[in-house]
């Protein structure tokens, strides 16, 4: 499963931090983030609830650029 | 600006005047330390946070980081202007950053502003606006002048003309009327509309170019990614050449040389290093690029289903085309009326009056090139003589239109055209009167199509068609196509490009053309699918790389003209921020560069990268 969540982030190498992040995630297959466009669209290992997922996704974002938000 | 932005711009200000007032005044020892401090921690204060954050996280090289370190370090020589001179300046670079990002973000979504707000529906006589998302399919909406056509539909009241220039780039104002099929994100100009939706609006046209455009940069580059992995290896392995600077050369003047080890020096040395090593310029300018491609192409009609087929299309080579419906319109009309005895009208009104209770596609053709109202009752017996024409009585003259064995038929003598199409013969009172060639036309501009890709540098032209031989050397000779294979079936045209794919060389890539509807496995095997004429049509966005919105094909050379400045300014940006870069470390290293140089290469460079990355927006003198 995909999904596409906005985000809030202010330089392009910490978005690229981001997308790192993100992919480490359990539970996440792949992860882009798109700095232009602000989104980070997500896709769901397969019986993975998103929600909980995402707590994680921002919480390792987090870690690696204190300065991001993903609105979830 | 936003909040954010201006926040940061007093910041920048205030720190600016104390920094410059404090160095006018003669302080020394504590009190210019103390004084200093001031507009460093008011520049500076959040990048201290966030670089013992980033310890904390284990996130240890980061610009935050590096900026931290060598500004402490500065200041620990004693050279406090510097320290926050540095400071200074890479937030007026991140403010600068922001700020055009911003800036071309809003740019580039303006171009895309088809997101009609809301749909209009009738209820007990009066309008209620409602969420587009609300509306069921089947319900019919109102469209009034000056709006935009919120959902996919058919028009069941009014007519008007429409204007498409923000989904085609194409100025030029379309007629709608009742009956006909309209899209979404067209704009209403003249007539009010009633449409009765036939999709939902998450399948209309205008959300499946949104999400297509929203998407687009998602799918990366090469050299996208070229730069993030260089990000990852340059910024750890300039922070340990800084480190190594800082301690070898002085351990080793101290031990072998017997030379006095210079430490503040070399720390210096290293600290300028750490200034020069933010990746800045080089991660933000690049997708930038690409991001102001995507965005002008769009502009332009050209929609880039991501950066990677921007860079692909970039080195096309080879393009292949499909014939009907790409080159030519895929419509019969009439081309020509040769031999004729009596003035042209007057032939095609006797043709369209004998052939006015057909139906056949060639009959319309020629109705519709006549152009006027056919008033029936001047015809009276007609005779369809099947698969040969027709013969009737109009206004009590005996007509005969149809093919050479009508003709021999009736005993008249004919002239053969010499043109390729289907040719009506004509005979008035028994005797010949000339012939009307009927054929499918090329498009207005596909002529140009193809001397401006060759102009583009496209090597190979081929054209493909499932069409006879005839017709299809015909409409190649005309074009100045280079290659032609015609009377092939679908199949045939998926083996035909892998032929090709298989004959160029690896650098060179091939694009195929085709107008997306059958020609979806086509598009998915070439390096480049492109589809044209695609408004409408679902199947092409899905299939195709690169979408043409509309039906022109001159727009083929211009997206790759787009794709080669986008290119182009990608890497100029790369060559110069590296270049630059490896400069300042090598005269940092040697001691030449100082930290006013340093600066320069981290900010300077990425302003400038930044300004050049917005080019890519400017297409339209391409």
């Amino acid at each position: 499963m995909k999904k596409t969540y906005k985000i809030d982030v202010d330089c392009a190498n910490c978005a690229n931090k981001m997308e790192e992040a993100a992919k480490k995630t359990p539970g996440v297959k792949d992860a882009t983030v798109n700095f232009m466009a602000l989104k980070m669209i997500v896709e769901f290992e397969d019986g993975r609830e998103p929600g909980a997922v995402m707590q994680e996704v921002l919480k390792n974002c987090k870690k690696v650029e204190d300065d991001c938000e993903i609105f979830l | 600006m936003n909040k954010k932005q201006k926040k940061m711009l007093i910041r920048i200000i205030a720190a600016a005047v104390l920094m410059i007032l404090f160095s006018l005044l003669p302080l020394g020892g504590y009190v210019k330390f103390g004084l200093f401090m001031i507009p460093y921690l008011v520049i500076g204060y959040d990048i201290l946070k966030k670089a013992v954050k980033g310890i904390l996280n284990k996130q240890v090289f980061d610009e935050n980081f590096l900026m931290a370190v060598a500004t402490i370090g500065a200041i620990i020589f004693g050279d406090y202007k510097e320290g926050v001179a540095v400071m200074l300046f890479y937030q007026i670079g991140e403010l600068f950053q922001s700020y055009a990002v911003g800036k071309s973000r809003r740019n580039i979504s303006d171009l895309m502003d088809i997101r009609p707000d809301y749909a209009n529906i009738e209820k007990d006589g009066k309008l209620e606006k409602v969420d587009p998302d609300e509306v069921e399919v089947g319900s019919i909406i109102v469209v009034q002048p000056g709006e935009k056509i919120p959902i996919d539909g058919r028009i069941t009241e009014g007519n008007t003309t429409l204007n498409t220039s923000a989904l085609t780039g194409e100025s030029l104002p379309r007629e709608a009327k009742e009956g006909d099929e309209v899209i979404s994100g067209c704009i209403n100009m003249t007539g009010v509309l009633k449409i009765q939706t036939s999709r939902e609006f998450g399948e209309s046209t205008v959300s499946k170019i949104l999400e297509l455009v929203e998407n687009s940069s998602s799918r990366k580059s090469r050299s996208e990614n070229f730069i993030s992995r260089f990000a990852r290896i340059y910024t750890p392995a300039v922070c340990y050449g800084a480190v190594a600077l800082a301690v070898l050369p002085p351990l080793f003047r101290m031990l072998f040389m017997g030379l006095s080890p210079e430490w503040g020096d070399w720390i210096y040395r290293a600290l300028t290093f750490l200034v020069i090593s933010c990746p800045c310029a080089l991660v933000i300018s690049i997708p930038l690029s690409f991001f102001a491609g995507i965005g002008g192409a769009s502009k332009e009609g050209v929609l880039v289903k991501g950066s990677n087929y921007l860079e692909t299309l970039s080195q096309t080579k080879y393009v292949v085309f499909d014939k009907t419906g790409t080159m030519t319109r895929g419509v019969f009309e009439v081309n020509g009326v040769h031999h004729n005895v009596m003035p042209e009208e007057k032939l095609l009104e006797y043709a369209a009056y004998a052939e006015s209770f057909s139906s056949h596609p060639i009959s319309r053709s020629i109705q519709k090139a006549y152009g006027k109202e056919i008033d029936k009752s001047r015809v009276t017996d007609v005779q369809e003589i099947s698969g040969n024409g027709v013969t009737a009585l109009v206004d009590g003259t005996q007509v005969a239109a149809g093919n050479g064995k009508l003709m021999k038929h009736l005993g008249i003598e004919y002239q053969e055209c010499h043109q390729v199409g289907t040719v009506v013969h004509l005979a008035v009172d028994g005797a010949y009167a000339g012939h009307i060639l009927i054929s499918d036309l090329l498009k207005p501009g596909a002529k140009d199509a193809i001397h401006e890709l060759k102009k583009a540098g496209v090597t190979r032209t081929v054209m493909l068609t499932g069409d006879v031989k005839a017709v299809a050397e015909q409409v190649a000779e005309e074009l100045g196509i280079n290659e032609v294979y015609s009377e092939l079936l679908p199949a045939d045209k998926v083996s035909k490009v892998e032929e090709l794919l298989q004959k160029k060389g690896d650098k060179d890539k091939l694009a195929f053309v085709g107008d997306g509807i059958n020609d979806a496995p086509v598009l998915s095997r070439a390096d480049i699918g492109i589809a044209m004429g695609a408004l409408g049509s679902d199947a092409a966005i899905e299939a195709a790389d690169i979408v043409l919105m509309d039906d022109d094909p001159r727009k083929i050379a211009k997206a790759i003209k787009i794709s080669r400045k986008c290119i182009r300014i990608v890497y100029e940006n790369i060559y110069f921020a590296i270049g630059v870069k490896i400069l300042c470390l090598i005269l940092g290293a040697l001691g030449i560069a100082n930290m006013w140089l340093a600066i320069f290469a981290d900010v300077g460079v990425m302003v400038i990268a930044v300004l050049n990355a917005i080019r890519a927006l400017f297409v339209k003198k391409l």
